[in-house]
């Protein structure tokens, strides 16, 4: 039993933590909601600090490490709200690596920038993949992936998509079963959607039989693939978590009313707490993500979907918490606080959704009840 | 990140398997009514052989019938208990909480006649803490020990809360023996028989009609001056040993009341509706991930303590999660099968009665935010109207303000 972390893995958190410093990403987060161009481009430090083959194999190029790694390094992103592709990189290149396809050493070089077009593999409801549709409560049919390679059909709200080079499209085959195909960002059709949130970068993509590669991949690893995502925008989530909790409680210890610094206040003081009690729970589900990602991926799934749903809700609550402690300056423009508040109104809805990921803790639980039953 | 054994861990593991493989046989019911004599009885005699065997006090050490080992051996014991479907030590608290508080403040003599019947059963102990005006506030303990001239100590005042004082053969005190002094200054620890003139019991139901608990009254019950525990007017430091051990007890058996994500969700899962209803999936989905974080939290409290660590005041999180989560589950569980679910003989209604009750044990749920929030986060207290006062002068205090 040891959760620690290793030498290695606090470093690595240490040097991510270091290589965003440099860069006044926050500051940046506001200026770019009038500015786009005074977001800070760090694609050549992600691309130094070798971030992009993180979860790529050694033999390909990369760094042959695993989900709960990238989660660290995602965390210290979602610390400082940092404008980095790796939430839709990463997962690609998870794919890539494991259909053993030629572009893995040019994305851990980052001379390729893939990102993933994700698609919710079938639940204990339902049975297609599904991804993003643009808008209302319905999911839309994942593209479909020809015997050649070849991809048609669209998703909405793909992360990264006005900057990737390629397209790493989950999607069904003739028969319906997963899919996944690479396909280059020239051949697709990529409507810029980022908004509300700056630093997140977002479009809807279409394709109508763009050329593409078939990747050897089978459904297992498709939907690996989808709640690696889910844990990483959990671990960013978590991060976030942390510096609205760090404002927080900074601020009611200046801050004095009727005599009192305002973290005084039972109401004040259990508002806090609880954000600290959310974050606690998510970053033992990120243990819990990260340990099933490496050792039992048969409960990933469940572990991912936890985490994810945990981190969401805990990222819900310290936003808002943070704002309603630092009472109405908390909610103008010159103040940070909506920043992050801005990145949890968008993170809900990414991704399937908050909910959605709820939902499947439900369904990962009764499927392994039918199967325990069987 | 390894949730596996060690070599020495897995050879540890195979031993206590083959041991309770071999034994479970001689096992009583894992669980009873505590007012059955014979099942006590059987709990008791289980105790012994568990103990006989180097499965009862792992973490005490050697010279006092322990097994000097950590705490990941304790926990691969209670998973190993838990997975054979046989009860563990009866005495929890005597060998998780109270043993550990006489070993670290005990005279010797107390060391050698008490805690070898502790360990094996013999003799069974209480924590004599709460009472009716101090819970959370556990300070403000008003039952009163005032020394005789022959250097006894004649006891009286009200506890409650009392687990097994029923059938304790001894009780752990906390008294107060100096009224003017501050309310932390003046208290004292005390063994005491839980037999004799001046000692009465009384059982205290609950929601669920059970009486789990007990009230325990005295009336000049007289305890020799050798039965102080730790010094005299030194209780409070006494108790907070007894509180730290309480915190590592809870941390290293959170799953131990059987709240876990699988087996809420197969009581949901029995009803074909509800796998399908949104509405359900979304409540059972948020339970369950509070209830496997805690999991993994009791996964990271025990990285901290085979470091050395002590778990701290934020431990309680994980209580306040598990409460609230499986009110969740109780509530959850009761929409889904009906008014069924609240029968006697339902598997759940024990647990809707009594989670009410455990949202306030060891605190209530606002009192251990206050503490979180002050001595983890560093916020600033809430402002204290007994500080720096005599206890008596505090207590007139509050009456007069209640008069008023």
């Amino acid at each position: 039993m040891n959760l620690a972390l290793s030498d290695e893995q606090e470093f690595l958190r240490d040097a991510a933590k270091g290589a965003l410093a440099r860069f006044k990403t926050v500051e940046a987060a506001r200026e770019a909601l009038e500015d786009p161009s005074r977001l800070p481009d760090l694609w050549s430090t992600v691309v130094e600090a070798g971030w992009t083959g993180l979860l790529i194999s050694e033999e390909r190029g990369g760094a042959g490490l695993e989900a709960f790694d990238a989660m660290l390094v995602l965390e210290e992103c979602g610390k400082v709200l940092a404008p980095t592709p790796l939430l839709g990189l990463l997962p690609a290149s998870y794919l890539l690596d494991r259909g053993g396809d030629e572009a893995c050493r040019a994305v851990a070089d980052g001379e390729a920038r893939p990102t993933l077009v994700a698609a919710r593999p079938p639940g204990d409801l339902e049975g297609g993949w599904t991804v993003e549709a643009a808008s209302g409560l319905a999911r839309a049919e994942a593209p479909r992936i020809a015997a050649d390679g070849s991809v048609t059909g669209s998703a909405a709200w793909v992360l990264d998509a006005p900057q990737a080079t390629h397209f790493v499209v989950v999607g069904t085959d003739q028969a319906g079963n997963g899919a996944a195909s690479v396909v280059e960002a020239s051949a697709a059709t990529v409507q810029d959607a980022t908004r509300y949130d700056a630093t997140r970068a977002l479009g809807h993509v279409s394709f109508d039989g763009a050329p593409g590669r078939r990747l050897d991949v089978d459904d297992g690893q498709l939907a690996a693939a989808w709640y690696l995502g889910q844990a990483l925008l959990g671990a960013e989530s978590l991060g976030t978590v942390q510096t609205c909790l760090t404002m927080s409680v900074q601020y009611a210890k200046e801050r004095f009313t009727f005599g009192r610094a305002i973290g005084s206040y039972q109401s004040i003081k259990h508002e806090i707490t609880e954000v600290l009690r959310k974050q606690e729970n998510a970053r033992s589900l990120a243990f819990y993500a990260g340990w099933a990602g490496q050792d039992k991926p048969e409960e990933f799934g469940l572990a991912a979907s936890a985490f994810r749903s945990s981190a969401g809700h805990a990222l819900d609550f310290a936003s808002r918490s943070n704002i309603n402690v630092h009472g109405g300056i908390g909610a103008t423009w010159e103040h940070d606080a909506p920043l992050f508040f801005r990145r949890a109104q968008l993170n809900r809805r990414l991704l399937g959704g908050a909910h959605d990921a709820t939902d499947r803790i439900a369904g990962e639980l009764f499927a392994a009840q039918a199967a325990a039953a069987a | 990140m390894d949730l596996n054994d060690t070599p020495e861990q897995a050879a540890f593991r195979t031993n206590v398997r083959s041991w309770l493989e071999d034994n479970k046989a001689d096992a009583p019911a894992a669980s009873g009514d505590s007012g059955d004599t014979a099942w006590i009885d059987s709990r008791r005699a289980w105790q012994d052989k568990l103990a006989e065997a180097g499965l009862a006090g792992l973490t005490w050490p050697k010279e006092f019938g322990g097994q000097g080992l950590g705490p990941i051996e304790q926990v691969i014991v209670n998973q190993e208990i838990a997975s054979a479907h046989v009860p563990g030590i009866l005495d929890v608290i005597g060998i998780g909480m109270l043993g550990p508080c006489i070993i670290a403040h005990g005279t010797d003599e107390q060391k050698s006649r008490y805690l070898g019947p502790m360990l094996h059963g013999d003799e069974v102990w209480c924590q004599l803490f709460s009472e009716p005006a101090a819970g959370s506030d556990l300070a403000a303990v008003q039952t009163r020990a005032i020394e005789n001239e022959d250097g006894s100590y004649a006891i009286t005042g009200q506890k409650v809360w009392t687990t097994n004082a029923q059938f304790s053969s001894y009780g752990l005190i906390l008294a107060r023996t100096s009224p003017d002094k501050h309310k932390h200054k003046g208290l004292t620890m005390f063994i005491v028989p839980m037999e004799g003139e001046g000692i009465t019991i009384r059982g205290l139901r609950q929601i669920s009609g059970e009486a789990e608990f007990n009230e325990v009254f005295f009336d000049d019950f007289v305890v020799p001056a050798e039965n102080v525990v730790g010094g005299v007017d030194n209780g409070w430091g006494t108790a907070l040993t007894v509180l730290m051990y309480e915190r590592l007890t809870i941390g290293l058996g959170s799953e131990g009341f059987g709240y876990r994500s699988d087996r809420f969700a197969e009581a949901v899962g029995q009803d074909e509706a509800a796998k399908s209803d949104p509405e359900v999936r979304q409540r059972l989905g948020d339970l369950a991930a509070e209830l496997l974080a805690v999991r993994f939290t009791s996964y990271r409290t025990l990285t901290a303590l085979s470091k050395g660590q002590i778990p701290g005041p934020e431990s309680g999180l994980a209580k306040v999660t598990t409460v609230n989560a499986a009110i969740a589950a109780g509530e959850l569980i009761a929409d889904v099968v009906g008014p069924e679910a609240l029968d006697e003989d339902s598997e759940w209604a024990y647990m809707i009665s009594f989670l009410p009750g455990l949202k306030s044990a060891g605190g209530t749920e606002a009192i251990l935010r206050n503490t979180i929030g002050e001595r983890v986060l560093g916020l600033p207290p809430e402002p204290r109207l007994d500080k720096g006062i005599p206890f008596s002068e505090l207590r007139a205090k509050e009456k007069e303000a209640v008069s008023a």
